[in-house]
């Protein structure tokens, strides 16, 4: 095995907190777009995909870890997929045994999250560098930071789109429900909402960094 | 139309369920390689050949898997053999047409982290497709692919010229687009019935 090119990081707050804010997969990265859109339909999907998730990076990305110096550097990203893929078959088999409906509803997105690159990407990137307590702490860190992205598009998409969060009604009867929220359309429109909404507060930010009153800060 | 037809399940991959604008399926090269109409054509030309060459495989896996009673292994059975399918037409292209090789460039081993092509081999298992089916049912998914890369791309020439505020430049504008997109692909789901 090769020389470790990044040093050992210790571990800290931020290896933790770096995966729910400044590198948030969804929102900053971009990863994994795929199953952020198709199952965000309602926040009960969203949820159980944000779960299935984080146990796939974090057991992965344990199993890595704790294999780095034994993976040739050849055949890394293969041995890589195998790892996730089996700890994915698990999910699989989970999921359809505690809730039929759910599986359903989720349908082959779950056996895609072998091709999630969030998850190839840390243990590429990350697991397969660093110590095992600190590669844990940040897939977890990533998998909340995930978990967090798919509930903002999930709740946003099942209010305007059916009224209810979680199946409870939110709204008054008279709400007519804007049904392209839950169709394809409004997975791209809510995430590129919530897309403008970082980019228009960061954008505040600086300008009210740059300017000295810092008052006038309007983000055009 | 009868839903078994070959022509309905092709015009079903291509249009109805478009792969990218319906099914969310492949969004990573959508997103990443639409900036310029060429290289948006090349990949979708690579992925629908890759799509083709690893959904003849996955149907024959899984006859021996089903022979064999392991199903259970039929998901890292497909991610290895689309792996090295991606290999093989990496190597073929390379030899038969170097010109070829040199514009897809980069595109072509990333083809498979692609979920495009995972979830059509699914898919195609889940739908138990015979062979001609699953041809059909590729040979679709892929023209659609290549179909929205590439409206995708020329959007995005246009607005490139365009004046935006600065806060919509990037990647929301892109989602905000494929949004646009995909709303006018569900126009064609009068074509023949949703069939998810």
């Amino acid at each position: 095995m090769s020389v470790l090119p990044n040093k050992q990081e210790k571990v800290t707050l931020d290896t933790f907190m770096r995966g729910l804010w400044e590198e948030n997969p969804v929102f900053v990265m971009l990863l994994g777009l795929c199953p952020v859109l198709a199952v965000t339909n309602s926040t009960m999907n969203a949820i159980a995909m944000g779960l299935a998730t984080l146990f796939v990076l974090v057991a992965s990305s344990t199993l890595v870890s704790l294999l780095r110096k034994m993976i040739p550097k050849q055949v890394r990203i293969a041995t890589y997929i195998i790892i996730i893929a089996t700890f994915v078959t698990i999910v699989d088999y989970v999921i359809q045994a505690i809730s039929l409906d759910l599986y359903n509803a989720l349908g082959a997105f779950i056996q895609l999250i072998v091709v999630n690159c969030v998850i190839l990407g840390r243990a590429e990137a990350y697991a397969s560098k660093q110590k095992l307590g600190a590669s844990v702490v940040n897939a977890i860190g990533m998998g909340t930071g995930f978990t967090i992205a798919l509930l903002c598009l999930g709740t946003v998409r099942e209010l305007l789109g059916a009224g209810t969060i979680l199946g409870v009604q939110i709204f008054s009867s008279n709400f007519e429900p804007w049904v392209v929220m839950i169709l394809p359309p409004g997975g791209f429109f809510v995430l590129g909402a919530w897309l403008l909404l970082f980019d228009y507060l960061k954008q505040r930010k600086e300008q009210k960094l740059l300017s000295a009153e810092g008052a006038v800060a309007n983000g055009s | 139309m009868d839903p078994d037809s070959l022509i309905f399940i092709f015009l079903n991959a291509a249009l109805i369920n478009n792969f990218v604008l319906a099914l969310f399926l492949g969004l990573c090269p959508f997103l990443g390689v639409s900036a310029k109409k060429e290289t948006a054509w090349n990949m979708g030309i690579a992925t629908m050949f890759v799509m083709l060459v690893s959904s003849i495989s996955a149907y024959g896996i899984n006859w021996v898997l089903v022979k064999f009673e392991i199903e259970f292994l039929r998901l890292i059975c497909y991610i290895a053999v689309i792996a090295s399918a991606v290999q093989l037409v990496e190597m073929t292209v390379k030899k038969l047409s170097p010109g070829l090789f040199r514009a897809l460039g980069i595109f072509l081993p990333l083809i498979t982290t692609n979920c495009a092509i995972l979830g059509l081999a699914l898919f195609q298992t889940f739908r138990e497709y015979d062979f001609f089916q699953s041809l059909a049912f590729s040979s679709g998914a892929g023209v659609g692919f290549t179909i929205a890369l590439m409206l995708m791309a020329g959007l995005r020439e246009k607005l490139a010229l365009a004046e935006l505020p600065s806060v919509s430049q990037g990647a929301a504008m892109s989602l905000m687009l494929a949004g646009l997109l995909s709303l006018a692909f569900m126009g064609f789901a009068g074509l023949g019935g949703s069939h998810a």
